[in-house]
């Protein structure tokens, strides 16, 4: 069994970290690598860049950045967003990445995620998704462009596990009901998730306290679990993050 | 003889993240050749062979390319070579994987699929890495340091060619090594400063072969 992993994600805009960071020692706090470089060497174990770019006209940007980011971060990164076809995703590998994520464009198409995994292997395919509760059942919608669309006819875990069966590798599952609250991961969609795919879960979206990290792993079931603002305000270090959840009895690196 | 180090080959033969190899190497201050040219790999003072994808599909590539010979002729010199991931599969004689095919031979023993009853396949994550034996990859590196495999075959060496193992389901060769020939399972250039270092310690094994 893999050990546990903690994954800080970094959301960018046209090249540059959206949210803005309060590490005194960082020269340039919008710029990714640095802050990439530096969750790696404070032992975070995987990062995910989302490309949250509203125009995707400008797909070198993207690029560049994987390109720069595997230039100086020697550990796993996905690249997620805009990534809408085989030539995307070969983009971002050659130039670095090991993973991608694809959220949207396998809504639209499904086939996209047993085309990129065909090419790739389903360890390069990541499929994220976007969930709300529909409120009093035990079930959640599939939403996309940042939790603001319903999508028809798609239903959170049933889509994880038509994902699974497509090729995808890894499901990267955020609840849009916690993302931002800081109250802690969906605990009821992570479980939910995790028992119905044969493939890893990564929990995210909520996440305010160290505690939360681990409650992921026992109470939700998550393979991995992602954070990001609590790491880029400076709120708490990697090192923390870790000891929190060895504390709590989990197996990390 | 200068100490400077050599610029080692890295070995392209058209799968796997190369550049994620190169940079990694240049990161602990090695210099670093990609190439496919069979005259590259026959003067090359150090060779990698990395590479992510099917074993028969690799092993049809590096004959097609012509790399096989110089890479077997630079092994017989003692030129130190690193194999990564399914490079270091490569190594052995032959794998099971997809109907099965012979390796390039440099190490004894064919490589099986993983036997991880209940568990998931491809193996992808973090996993401690357990010292077998002494070697100068690993010097430095703490017993039990997590290290980042994705893999679903594993090498059965011969028991004296074993220097590191991990476990998923069954505890496997994580490194080999015989004389100049070593592999690493998991892939060093993604496992973080424990991975730089073990680049590094094979960087300092390849200019010491040298001088």
């Amino acid at each position: 069994m893999p050990l546990k992993r903690l994954i800080p994600c970094l959301d960018i805009d046209r090249g540059r970290v959206v949210k803005g960071t309060r590490f005194v020692d960082i020269r340039d706090a919008g710029d990714p690598v640095e802050l990439a470089a530096r969750y790696d060497a404070e032992g975070a174990d995987e990062l995910v860049f989302l490309d949250i770019t509203a125009s995707h006209e400008d797909r070198e940007t993207i690029v560049a950045l994987a390109r720069r980011t595997a230039d100086e971060v020697f550990i796993p990164f996905t690249i997620g967003g805009g990534i809408r076809s085989v030539a995307d995703a070969q983009a971002v590998l050659d130039a670095g990445a090991d993973k991608v994520g694809v959220n949207s464009a396998a809504l639209a198409r499904p086939e996209l995620i047993g085309e990129l995994a065909e090419v790739f292997g389903s360890q390069c395919v990541v499929v994220a998704i976007d969930a709300r509760a529909v409120p009093g059942e035990s079930r959640w919608d599939v939403h996309v462009a940042g939790g603001r669309r319903r999508v028809e006819g798609r239903e959170a875990v049933a889509w994880a596990v038509e994902a699974a069966e497509r090729g995808a590798g890894e499901i990267l599952l955020t609840s849009m009901d916690r993302d931002g609250t800081e109250d802690g991961y969906d605990l009821a969609l992570t479980a939910a998730v995790a028992a119905a795919v044969p493939i890893p879960v990564i929990a995210s979206g909520g996440v305010g306290r160290l505690e939360h990290l681990a409650a992921g792993v026992l109470e939700g079931g998550a393979d991995a679990v992602l954070a990001a603002s609590i790491f880029h305000y400076g709120r708490h270090t990697i090192a923390e993050a870790k000891e929190a959840m060895r504390a709590a009895g989990i197996d990390v690196r | 003889m200068s100490a400077r180090p050599p610029k080692l080959t890295i070995a392209d033969y058209g799968m796997g993240n190369l550049r994620s190899v190169a940079k990694a190497f240049e990161h602990v201050g090695a210099r670093a050749l990609v190439s496919a040219d069979p005259a590259d790999l026959a003067s090359a003072p150090a060779i990698v062979l990395p590479g992510v994808g099917a074993f028969p599909e690799a092993m049809r590539e590096i004959e097609r390319r012509g790399l096989a010979e110089p890479i077997r002729a630079a092994a017989a010199a003692g030129t130190p070579l690193l194999g990564i991931c399914l490079g270091m599969q490569l190594l052995f004689d032959s794998s099971a994987e997809h109907g099965g095919s012979a390796g390039l031979g440099l190490l004894g023993g064919a490589v099986e699929r993983l036997d991880a009853p209940g568990l998931k396949l491809p193996h992808i994550g973090w996993a401690h890495l357990r010292r077998e034996a002494d070697s100068p990859l690993t010097a430095g590196i703490d017993d039990g340091e997590p290290v980042y495999f994705v893999h679903s075959y594993a090498a059965r060496p011969r028991a004296e060619d074993l220097l590191a193992s991990a476990e998923h389901g069954e505890r496997f060769a994580a490194v080999v090594g015989r004389g100049a020939v070593l592999g690493t399972q998991f892939h060093p250039e993604k496992s973080g400063a424990a991975g730089l270092r073990m680049l590094a310690n094979f960087v300092t094994a390849a200019t010491a072969a040298r001088a």
